[in-house]
């Protein structure tokens, strides 16, 4: 099945592949197979022709050698590109673990748990995760479109879906930050359809949460 | 910054670096290795130097190691490496033109993070700096919880990124085996005996120090063993004004 990609600045990107759903509200990560696949027990893993693939970033990057996508995505020329490595090295340290503690103690840890909010610690890792959008906005998007200069790279595509995550408990991160939510839109006018799509369980969740309330 | 002046420091990159510091560690010897033009600038994390107003030029993000070459700035050890090595144009093995190779040292890179650096880290600090430098004491059960961490990572290293592989990548030596080899032996310059039990790592361990060459390896990692001896003599206020942040984040 092809997923066909639009969007309205760059060219129509069509890398053929199948989606292999693994839920990890059920379990499915921690199967023998899956286990096989990825001792790491985690999403995502590519599998192409035997060749088998974990680390979103790493994944990427071996689409964006593979299928010679357009250039701005990971582009070619030395310090572009390692401006885009800066940030997904950088991207591990701080806008994921921070962003997903946030998360995991609104929404996945009550679920699993049926217990409330531990909101102390929430409140915590809010606030930490409000320094490391600072640092975002400072040390990276500063006063470009994007984060590593003039158009989007898989590092815009890292950094959105790690501050898209606390949605799934109605929590928007970004409220108190309008040069990252400006950000954000250039992102996803960029991806066009696929942002929506990519989304689609997480949405789903927000709102199932809100019909409770 | 004031600029070198000799026509070939010229062409130096310069690197900001502190040898305690894993990732400084991994640039120097790629540096050293692949005789690329380098100047060290040398940053001490203890002495709270990456705080300077000097160095916030270099570095937004204010961390070490850090790169600059003209006016290009860089931080963050896997971005430093690969830019060194496509600039550099050094052996291909580093970092393979072949599609499978470089992913998987990719993969490697980007699972390091948050496992072997962090725990290597982690146990660095239980086990040493903040016990002998902070005068803090680090209930058992946290330690133990940092050893097992660190366990669950080497374990990962041997048997899903090595396998039955000489390197990570493959047959020969790459970005992934240095950046490997610099975190493993921070907790061992701790005093902690990661390699005994260990015979496939300590295999591994061996090939790499061969590749880097033994003398190489051992004058980046000089200042990093001799830990144990410093802490005994090293003047604990220096640490005073992160403490907070350090027992926050270790502890």
């Amino acid at each position: 099945m092809s997923l066909e990609l639009q969007n309205q600045n760059h060219t129509v990107d069509i890398l053929p592949h199948t989606v292999r759903h693994v839920a990890l509200r059920r379990g499915d990560h921690r199967t023998p197979e899956f286990s096989q696949l990825n001792p790491m027990q985690k999403v995502p893993v590519m599998v192409d022709n035997g060749f088998v693939l974990t680390e979103s970033d790493a994944i990427m990057k071996y689409l964006v050698n593979k299928y010679d996508v357009p250039e701005h995505w990971y582009p070619r020329q030395p310090e572009r590109r390692a401006r885009v490595d800066e940030y997904t090295a950088w991207h591990h340290t701080h806008t994921r673990p921070h962003a997903a503690k946030v998360f995991i103690l609104e929404v996945l840890l009550p679920a699993q748990t049926s217990s409330p909010v531990d909101e102390e610690r929430l409140s915590r890792a809010v606030s930490q995760l409000d320094d490391t959008l600072e640092k975002l906005e400072s040390m990276f998007l500063r006063r470009q479109p994007f984060l590593c200069g003039d158009d989007v790279t898989v590092a815009d595509l890292l950094a959105v879906c790690e501050l898209m995550q606390p949605e799934a408990g109605g929590r928007d991160v970004l409220q108190q930050s309008p040069q990252l939510q400006r950000w954000k839109s250039r992102v996803r006018a960029a991806v066009g359809d696929a942002f929506d799509q990519a989304h689609a369980v997480l949405y789903a969740v927000r709102d199932r949460r809100r019909a409770k309330l | 910054m004031q600029g070198v002046c000799s026509a070939a420091a010229a062409m130096a990159v310069e690197l900001y670096l502190d040898l305690l510091s894993q990732p400084c560690r991994s640039v120097l010897i790629f540096a050293k290795k692949n005789n690329i033009p380098h100047e060290v600038k040398q940053v001490s994390l203890m002495d709270g130097e990456q705080h300077r107003e000097d160095f916030g030029k270099v570095s937004l993000i204010r961390k070490v190691p850090a790169l600059q070459d003209g006016d290009f700035c860089l931080a963050e050890s896997p971005a430093i490496l690969l830019y060194l090595a496509r600039k550099f144009k050094t052996p291909d093995h580093w970092y393979p033109a072949d599609l499978q190779q470089c992913a998987r040292i990719d993969e490697y890179l980007s699972w390091q993070h948050c496992a072997i650096r962090l725990h290597g880290s982690k146990v660095f600090w239980l086990k040493l700096m903040i016990p002998e430098v902070l005068h803090v004491e680090v209930p058992k059960e946290k330690m133990d919880a940092a050893v097992e961490e660190l366990n669950g990572s080497l374990k990962l290293l041997e048997e899903k990124f090595l396998q039955d592989r000489p390197f990570i990548a493959g047959d020969h030596i790459s970005l992934a085996d240095l950046v490997a080899i610099v975190e493993v032996m921070q907790p061992v310059a701790a005093g902690l005996d990661v390699f005994g039990g260990r015979p496939k790592l300590s295999a591994w361990r061996d090939r790499v120090q061969a590749a880097i060459g033994k003398e190489l390896f051992d004058e980046v990692h000089q200042t990093v063993m001799g830990s144990q001896e410093r802490v005994k003599v090293m003047d604990g206020s220096k640490l005073e004004f992160s403490k907070a942040k350090i027992l926050k984040f270790f502890m």
